[in-house]
């Protein structure tokens, strides 16, 4: 049976349209924080530059695209319609009438449809990846650049011991099928998962402790949903069965963390070694504030600039890494959607199509540049003040 | 200087023991061993012919011990033919001892190969001279381009030159090698033609038509990364009072940036540089995969992914060694090139 086809103009009318519910929610997001960017802060600010401003687009486009993922792709990623494979861009599926609109992969799903979810792998792994790896990154540095000592040589030692292991080594040894009859995995996701949890517990200790009242809250807050997750995610044992994570992915999560923490660290011990000499810290170590007090309430907030363009940054570097694990074929489930599995499939018969290669890396890079813009116009407004 | 110098490689040798301690580790773990023995066993090998497989290829001795044995600490035992009740060769294609001596690493017996049938020297050195080659290209191509963007984006901030060149370095900074790679090769090989998408038979013979678009794909990933710093390096630079100076006693512009500014603006770059190294380890895994080059990527992901013991555990001390040494270069160079830098 001979496919129809529609043209190439039909093909983007057809992908702007699909994009509708992003369409609108940038435009009510966008509009109202140019509108209101004064009161904004640090986030208004970006609103000055056109750097900035492409940046926070192309980062909020995504985040919307894989918000709105059921909605814009017109099939499901994982379905196979045979009579479509490798159909080329425009292609029409004669059951429903729909659009390929950027063709169909070797095994005949539509690759717009996988684009579109693939960005919800990233957007969720990528930014909480980031995040426990600046919890992790953060209650080791601040000890090891307050303390100095024994502790920093130790704490250093052991951060640069995982960074002279090469990525895509580390990633062979860590993320194998092998590995996860091996308890490993779960002990570092034991670990790992535990710093949070300290983290915001000393923070609420040291501000608190003589407001018995407020301590108690928020310390039980903090242990009520700090424990579930961590029940959810290292044990698989959430009782409300809301919060699961396969094992294969629970191993990626917990290689990136650990791949990228020891970066964290160094900025962290960095900026605390640069900040503890300011008067500041001094006047707050004669009014005899417990050290902790002083890294988490006097140090860190003046340490969150340079952070938050680092952790921006590191979002950037950690979907490059997954796109790496991907296009290796490492811990992600061979159909699964994610933009580096799918370079990984099309770049192998790049001779005969070359419509399935381009759609994702075309996202991986739009993505990683986004947040990389933003990183920049960023440091450009905090280097302002 | 020298004691600085002594002290690095002395915690670089530490931390080698340590990390090839962990790699040891994790390939010696149980299903990892049981990938190994199936891959080098016939099909549908029962779970104890798996067993025994393993015991006679001496990979259930003492954790420590073959640890010991491969670093060349403890003497090599030879394994005990079942056949014949003598001690025989672990592995035919290999010349292991025959009688129990010291024959590690550090007598320089990287061990057998499981995979490719040979010794991992045999196998890994060429290996490594390929990427050796690749690896100059690279540098060839990147460090130019790259010091000549940051220079011409740093020599005039907030230029529109500076700004064009800055939204381009970002853009090639957020391009990994599998995506540029990619990308490269539809245009430069699907599109146009004009180059080879394989690097295949770059091994016999290089030319421009096989080797570009690996050289450029590996370069293009770091070339925006250095001209960042060098760019960033440059505008410091620039505001400096000599500047001015110059700029007052009457120089034109060109020869403040060639005579003044360059080689001040350059120190940084070498640091970035030389710590460019390590990524460009990872890049030439993903390159020499995707380019089918027989280079020490493409060795350390087939050993990686058939758990060959030996050869895994050469190509990790081999990453290590290149990291920690460019480390020691890029201080004890920044040292020796900033006078104003003293080590202690």
């Amino acid at each position: 049976m001979q496919l129809e086809y529609i043209g190439a103009f039909d093909v983007v009318l057809g992908v702007l349209a699909r994009f509708w519910p992003v369409w609108i929610a940038l435009v009510l997001v966008m509009g109202a924080s140019f509108v209101y960017k004064k009161r904004l802060g640090l986030y208004g600010q970006l609103f000055d530059s056109s750097v900035g401003i492409v940046g926070v687009g192309i980062c909020l486009f995504w985040l919307f695209t894989a918000i709105f993922a059921s909605t814009i792709s017109p099939f499901n990623p994982l379905v196979q319609i045979p009579i479509m494979k490798d159909a080329l861009p425009g292609a029409v599926e004669p059951q429903s009438g729909l659009v390929y609109l950027f063709g169909g992969d070797k095994l005949a799903r539509d690759v717009f449809s996988r684009m579109v979810y693939g960005s919800q792998i990233v957007l969720i792994i990528a930014p909480a990846a980031t995040g426990f790896a600046l919890m992790v990154g953060i209650t080791l540095g601040l000890p090891a650049g307050y303390y100095g000592g024994r502790i920093d040589t130790v704490l250093s030692f052991l951060a640069n011991l995982v960074l002279a292991f090469p990525v895509i080594l580390l990633f062979y040894l860590l993320v194998t099928p092998g590995i996860m009859e091996t308890p490993i995995p779960y002990a570092m996701a034991g670990l790992f998962f535990l710093f949070p949890i300290i983290f915001f517990s000393v923070l609420f200790w040291t501000r608190y402790k003589k407001r018995p009242d407020r301590l108690y809250i928020l310390l039980g807050l903090t242990l009520i949903i700090g424990g579930w997750v961590y029940s959810g995610l290292v044990f698989d044992a959430d009782p409300f069965r809301i919060i699961h994570i396969d094992p294969n992915q629970l191993n990626i999560f917990v290689a990136v963390v650990f791949a990228s923490s020891p970066g964290v660290f160094r900025i962290v011990r960095g900026l605390v070694m640069d900040i503890k000499t300011r008067d500041y810290v001094a006047a707050a170590q004669t009014r005899g504030e417990s050290p902790w007090y002083i890294m988490l309430w006097e140090i860190l907030p003046n340490a969150r600039g340079p952070l938050i363009v680092d952790a921006c940054l590191r979002i950037g570097y950690t979907t490059i890494l997954l796109g790496t694990l991907g296009y290796f074929g490492l811990g992600l489930a061979p159909e699964s959607p994610d933009w580096g599995t799918a370079i990984k499939d099309a770049s192998r018969l790049l001779r005969s199509f070359i419509h399935p290669a381009l759609p994702p890396t075309i996202a991986l890079m739009s993505f990683v540049l986004g947040l990389n813009l933003l990183a920049d116009s960023l440091r450009e407004q905090s280097m302002k003040d | 200087m020298l004691s600085f110098i002594l002290r690095r490689l002395g915690t670089m040798a530490l931390t080698m023991l340590c990390l090839t301690l962990v790699v040891f580790f994790l390939i010696n773990l149980d299903p990892n061993l049981k990938k190994l023995a199936i891959s080098q066993t016939e099909m549908h090998t029962s779970a104890e012919q798996l067993e025994s497989w393993l015991v006679n290829h001496g990979y259930r001795q003492n954790f420590f011990s073959r640890y010991g044995q491969w670093l060349g600490i403890v003497p090599k035992q030879p394994v005990t033919d079942p056949a014949t009740g003598k001690p025989a060769r672990r592995f035919s294609f290999c010349n292991d001892p025959v009688e129990p001596t010291f024959s590690g690493v550090l007598q320089g017996d990287f061990g057998c190969s499981t995979k490719f049938k040979t010794t991992v020297a045999s196998k890994l050195f060429p290996a490594l001279g390929a990427t050796g080659i690749l690896m100059f290209w690279v540098l060839v191509v990147m460090v130019p381009i790259s010091l000549l963007i940051g220079i011409l984006a740093g020599m005039r901030e907030g230029s529109r030159t500076d700004r064009t060149l800055s939204v381009a370095s970002i853009a090639s900074t957020a391009t990994p090698e599998y995506v540029s790679g990619v990308i490269f090769t539809v245009i430069f090989a699907s599109w146009l033609g004009l180059l080879n998408g394989s690097a295949a038979s770059a091994s016999r013979g290089i030319t421009f038509y096989n080797f570009t678009l690996p050289v450029m794909t590996l370069a293009i990933y770091g070339i925006g990364y250095i001209a960042r710093m060098t760019r960033a390096s440059m505008v410091e630079v620039m505001t400096q009072q000599y500047i001015r100076t110059a700029r007052l006693k009457g120089l034109s512009f060109g020869s403040v940036v060639v005579k003044h500014a360059l080689r001040n603006a350059l120190i940084a770059p070498f640091t970035v540089i030389m710590l460019q190294f390590p990524w460009l380890l990872t890049g030439v895994v993903i390159v020499e995969v995707m380019f089918r080059y027989q280079g020490f990527g493409y060795t350390l992901v087939e050993a990686a992914g058939n758990n060959d013991i030996d050869l895994l555990l050469g190509c990790s001390l081999v990453s290590v060694f290149i990291v920690l040494i460019t480390q020691l270069i890029s201080d004890v160079g920044y040292a020796f090139l900033n006078p104003r830098i003293r080590v202690q």
